[in-house]
Parts: C-alpha cells; structure tokens; sequence
C-alpha cells in the first residue's frame, strides 16, 4: 500500500487544530489577578480627602497588615461590603484599613462614610483614577491585602463576601 | 512680513506634524492593550473607565519620555501578560510564535511534494 505523506500531513494538521480547539474551549479564559499575588505594590503618595495629609507606602510598612480597598460613593456593591470593613476595624487591631476614593467627589465621599459609619484608618482620594492603575485595579470594589513588607498576600475583585472575609480574618491570624 | 508669514506657517505645520506623530504613538500602545472589562476590545476601541484611566496613564508615562516596551512592562507587571495583545516572547509561548513559520515550511513541502508528483504524473 502506498503512503500518501500530503494526506498524512494535513490529517495530522487536522487532529492538531482539533485538539488545540478542544483544549482551548475547556480552558477557563475569564481574567483573573492571581499573577500579582506575592507582588510588592509600587511606590505611592496620596492625598487625604478629609484634610493636607498625604499617605505613602511607607507608612503602610508600619501596620502589621493593611486592606487597600477601593470605593466610590457611586458604587452600589461597595454599600454591600462595607458592613466587612467595619466588622475588620472594630474586632481587629493587626488590620489597618486604608481606602481609596476612586473617581469620586470628596463631599459624596464624606457623605458615604458619614451615612454607612467609617472603616478606613486613612481615607486617600484618587480623583483622577490613575492610582488604580498602580494597584492593578480594573473595577470597583476592589482590596487587596499588603503585610508589613508591602507584599500582596490576597486579592479581591468585586464586594467583600462573608467567606472572603473569614479568609481575611485567618490570613492575618 | 513675507518671511513672518512663512515662519508662522512653518510653524504650524511642523507642530502639527508633531502633534499627529505624538497622537500615532499613542494610538499604537492603546491598540496593543487589552481592555479586560471588555469583551474583544482594545484600550483605543473602548469608552470603559478602566481604558480611560489606562489611557490618561500612558499618556502620562510617554510624557514622561517611557518607551513603549517600558510602559508595557509597567502595565504587564499589574495586570500580567493578558494586558497586552501581543505578548513577549517566552518558553511557555514559544509554540504560539513559531507556529506561523512552521506552518509556513510545512506548506512549501506539501506544495513542493503536490507539483513534484504532478510534474511526475504527466512525464509518465
């Protein structure tokens, strides 16, 4: 019998497209920051929205752990998870909360936190939303957990849920 | 007041010679970033918060003087390879980039192979 290699070829080009395309339709594509996980987050300087006071990365190598979690009083999710932020402030002492006022008025702001209570130890204000790009944010709600060494340890994309709270909780046991 | 004239049309010409070359780099960087809360959209094909933040921050870092491979290292390091369309050459993509030259020879074989047998057939 003789072996036709032009047909042995494009069979094998078949097979390997088909298979290329079945793996790639199993394959899960939705985008995720897992990447950025053991990252140290970039050098920094915000301005407060309450008063002159800027913060920088260096005084977040103070805490133990900090939660940099962005918010707008816009967001309705982030209504959601605020109730996990005061949860986090009130029972906690190794947790300092930082928040990031994305693309924000400062008065609907303050009025945010004045109506839901205030979680943050700082409250920065990224009015442009350049900072979010900093902290590989795409999205509000967003916070990400830094150690001491400014080293991310989670993420969380979209609102705190109860279950990313009690991973929270034991991350900075 | 001749020469005033050309000299202030010069002028206009060259900035906006280089306003347009400024406005092409840039154009370049936004289609080769990916907007991740779009679906199949680039930074320039998008109105999305998230490409209009990513746009103000390139504008800034080529203001700056950044080159494109440096702005694309800053983004890749935040958001990781998926940011960009075109992804750097590594190990793990090396089949993706040297599949289209592969191809491209394997076809010339079954072309050469296709007319050689051709050629074959007909002197019989």
């Amino acid at each position: 019998m003789k072996i036709n290699i032009s047909k042995i070829i494009i069979f094998s080009f078949v097979v390997f497209f088909l298979s290329i395309f079945w793996l790639g339709l199993k394959k899960d594509n939705n985008y995720d920051t897992k990447n950025i996980i053991g990252n140290k987050i970039s050098n920094f300087q915000l301005p407060s929205i309450y008063n002159n006071k800027f913060i920088s990365e260096e005084t977040l190598k103070e805490n133990k752990f900090t939660l940099i979690n962005f918010f707008a009083s816009w967001c309705a999710p982030c209504r959601a998870e605020h109730q996990y932020l005061l949860n986090l402030s009130n029972k906690n002492n190794d947790i300092k909360i930082l928040g990031i006022n994305f693309k924000d008025k400062k008065n609907n702001a303050i009025g945010f936190l004045n109506e839901l209570g205030n979680p943050y130890d700082f409250v920065a204000g990224d009015t442009e939303g350049k900072a979010s790009i900093l902290f590989g944010i795409y999205g509000i709600p967003e916070s990400i957990l830094v150690n001491s060494e400014l080293v991310i340890i989670k993420k969380i994309i979209g609102p705190i849920n109860p279950k990313q709270y009690e991973e929270i909780l034991q991350l900075i046991q | 007041m001749r020469l005033k004239k050309i000299i202030i049309i010069y002028i206009f010409l060259f900035s906006s010679l280089y306003a347009d070359e400024n406005n092409l780099e840039l154009m370049e960087i936004y289609k080769n970033l990916r907007c991740l809360i779009c679906q199949g959209q680039s930074i320039a094909d998008s109105n999305s918060d998230f490409a209009s933040t990513v746009k103000l921050v390139v504008q800034d870092q080529v203001k700056e003087g950044k080159s494109k491979e440096e702005i694309y290292d800053f983004l890749i390091s935040k958001y990781g390879e998926w940011i960009v369309y075109q992804p750097a050459l590594t190990k793990n993509n090396l089949l993706l980039w040297s599949l289209p030259y592969v191809i491209l020879v394997l076809g010339g074989f079954v072309i050469f192979f296709i007319v050689r047998k051709n050629k074959h057939n007909r002197a019989k």
